[in-house]
């Protein structure tokens, strides 16, 4: 076992595209740690550079305690788990798992001995003579995992491992990926595209864009304290609203308007994350609130008049335990490279509707609201915001005040 | 593997109940239309082997003798051992199984270090398949002349009428044909699996003898089956080039159809008989080859 860590790692691939810049981040011996972050965010390269299948444009990777930048992969005792498994096709499944070790000439009977226990442990022991193209997804991924497993590497590196699998499947590896992280405990680094995964499974998340980390925290510090506007827009599903405001300050009370004159007392709480926006003046701010801590008013009616905005109810979706209401406020949306990328990652036709509502001054918000929420499509709805909900950013680095 | 069939059968179950009586005819067309196809391309292959057991009164008798009441094999022992069917074989046999050897050897390391590490670039793949461009005949005075005044004098081999110089010219000709082929099955395979042959503890060599190897197989009996009818079944160069020594079954063949005594056509049809028999077996092993799609499937579901 063992750490890995990263000392200003770049890679720039010879066509010039720069992969990863200056990425420095320690693991500790036993870590679970997370790399998260939209396509061509360096997640995977970072990953890669790691297992050694990436060469290392400038900076140094060590393992243990070990510089590792000019060692082959096999000399870096490291396992990984591909995206598509690569479970060697000519190989049974028994073969599959003892390969590595028959690689490092071990006797036969450690070999026997060590793929039964993995298999054991992954429930495989009926499909150990069977080809990998006989198996379910769910049994691939869980042979790559014991692939992984059986050298009891320093490091595991996985790579998007779930993301072959349908959903209610990947819920359930995910779970057992977690206990068996908790079982064997190594040094792990996992990366995904997928936020609910990095929550779920992170001990610690590093937020990556575009080759440059954003955040390193635990999953919950990442959701309450986003050192920015994209960390904030990319953790948490649905993602939080943005709109653009303007910081206020009458007989010591701090408000925020925004629109026709809407308006929203800022709580004490809120203030204090943002680092006493007392000294900051009348500013022009980009303020976040996330989905579920926005509520119907006619469910929450303790919540005082200037904890409430109004807006037009487009959609409202059911979901059972819940429901999600789309509606619109008349309120600038924040067009910001940030907010750009994050719509693209949803998809082209998001970045669109961005600059559409940027036009027309409104923004597209959604609430997550009880399931008994009276919210009726094409009305104006009153929506109480939670205390402590609202966080601030910087309208030019995207930064969060008081980050 | 076995939905497959039972997929279809459902198919045409289905089509039978909509479509009722017409199914039927529908299908006797199709058979018979396949049938007299398949006997227009085997008619000549009868013909061929026919011939080669008859006597030389029935061969061009007519009407025609569409089976010999007494089948002889002195056209075999002919062809064999007087004009030149024992050293053509010969020949033929080492030239087509060394030429094999050397093409799917260069070729595969070469289409592999294309596909895995672009050597050459995106070119260099394109330059190979483009030498299949040039019709052979464009380079045959050019190498005749090489072969016949000069090899001796520059690199100290004797190239004309030689099986090393047959190989040699083989060779050069099978390769663009084999490296393009293995190029093509090396992109298909998955990269991720010799990655993960190098994770797991293997050399780049390891990786490729013990995994790139052994799924590419179906790929390498292929192009290997494809380099040696190729070897086998060269007429041109072996003609000009093999004069007396280096005969091999074409050569020798058309030395039968234009021999001075008249033609020989028993004795032609009986060495094409032998000639066929390596073929015949390539072609059945490549088909269970190219049947068998090793890595389908393999690597995700």
């Amino acid at each position: 076992m063992g750490q890995v860590s990263f000392e200003r790692v770049r890679k720039v691939y010879p066509d010039g595209t720069v992969a990863v810049q200056e990425l420095t981040l320690e693991i500790p011996d036993g870590e679970l740690m997370v790399f998260v972050g939209p396509s061509g965010c360096g997640k995977t390269t970072a990953l890669r550079m790691v297992a050694g299948l990436e060469q290392i444009t400038e900076g140094e990777i060590r393992i243990g305690d070990e510089l590792v930048n000019g060692l082959p992969p096999r000399d870096r005792d490291v396992a990984m788990v591909f995206q598509n498994y690569a479970l060697y096709p000519h190989k049974s499944i028994y073969e599959n798992l003892a390969f590595p070790l028959k690689l490092r000439k071990l006797a036969k009977a450690e070999i026997d001995q060590r793929v039964n226990r993995i298999a054991r442990l992954l429930e495989l022991e009926e499909q150990l003579s069977r080809r990998p193209r006989q198996l379910s997804g769910g049994q691939r991924q869980r042979v790559a995992m014991g692939r992984a497993m059986i050298r009891e590497p320093q490091a595991f590196l996985m790579d998007e491992p779930l993301s072959n699998l349908d959903a209610k499947l990947r819920t359930q590896m995910r779970a057992e990926i977690g206990l068996l992280h908790k079982e064997v405990g190594v040094t792990t680094i996992y990366v995904t595209h997928d936020q609910v995964e990095a929550m779920t499974l992170g001990q610690r998340v590093a937020v990556l864009r575009k080759g440059e980390l954003q955040q390193v925290s635990p999953p919950q510090e990442l959701y309450t304290r986003p050192a920015n506007l994209f960390v904030a827009g990319f953790i948490g599903s649905p993602a939080m609203n943005f709109f653009e405001g303007r910081l206020e300050h009458t007989d010591g009370a701090t408000s925020v308007s925004f629109g026709d004159g809407q308006r929203l007392a800022v709580d004490g709480q809120e203030s204090e994350l943002a680092g006493g926006l007392g000294g900051q003046g009348r500013r022009a701010v980009v303020v976040g609130v996330r989905p579920e801590h926005l509520e119907d008013a006619a469910l929450a009616p303790a919540t005082p008049a200037d904890r409430r905005l109004r807006g037009l109810v487009r959609l409202r979706e059911l979901l059972g335990s819940e429901v999600v209401i789309h509606f619109e406020v008349e309120a600038a949306p924040v067009v910001t490279e940030e907010t750009r990328d994050l719509a693209k990652d949803v998809d082209e036709s998001a970045v669109t509707e961005l600059d559409h509502l940027r036009a027309a001054r409104r923004t597209s918000f959604v609430g997550r609201f009880a399931a008994d929420a009276p919210t009726e499509e094409g009305t104006v709805a009153e929506i109480a915001v939670t205390p402590g909900a609202l966080r601030f950013f910087d309208p030019e680095t995207g930064a969060r005040i008081g980050a | 593997m076995t939905s497959v069939p039972e997929r279809s059968r459902d198919a045409a179950g289905a089509t039978r109940v909509v479509r009722g009586g017409r199914f039927r005819v529908g299908g006797v067309v199709r058979f018979v239309f396949i049938g007299v196809y398949v006997a227009f391309l085997l008619l000549p292959l009868y013909w061929m082997a026919v011939t080669s057991i008859k006597s030389q009164d029935d061969q061009l008798s007519d009407p025609p003798v569409w089976f010999p009441s007494d089948p002889t094999s002195v056209n075999f022992a002919d062809a064999l051992n007087r004009f030149n069917g024992w050293k053509g074989l010969q020949n033929s046999l080492i030239i087509a199984l060394v030429t094999t050897v050397l093409a799917v050897a260069l070729g595969t390391t070469a289409a592999y270090s294309m596909a895995r590490f672009r050597t050459g670039g995106k070119h260099l793949a394109f330059w190979f398949l483009s030498q299949r461009l040039m019709p052979p005949i464009a380079v045959i005075i050019p190498i005749f002349l090489l072969y016949s005044r000069y090899s001796e004098e520059w690199f100290g081999v004797t190239l004309i009428d030689t099986r090393i110089g047959l190989i040699l010219l083989y060779t050069v000709f099978a390769l663009p044909f084999t490296v393009w082929m293995m190029y093509a099955y090396f992109r298909q395979m998955p990269a991720e699996l010799e990655e993960a042959a190098l994770v797991d503890g293997c050399s780049r060599l390891q990786a490729l003898l013990k995994i790139a190897w052994p799924l590419a197989a179906p790929g390498i009996v292929s192009a290997a089956a494809f380099a040696f009818i190729f070897a086998w079944t060269e007429f041109l160069f072996a003609q000009v080039l093999g004069r007396s020594e280096a005969v091999t079954v074409p050569v020798a063949l058309a030395g039968m159809i234009t021999f001075f005594q008249g033609n020989l056509y028993g004795q032609a049809s009986a060495l094409t008989v032998v000639s066929l028999v390596p073929a015949v077996l390539l072609g059945i092993l490549v088909q269970r080859h190219l049947v068998r799609g090793l890595t389908l499937g393999a690597v995700q579901g």
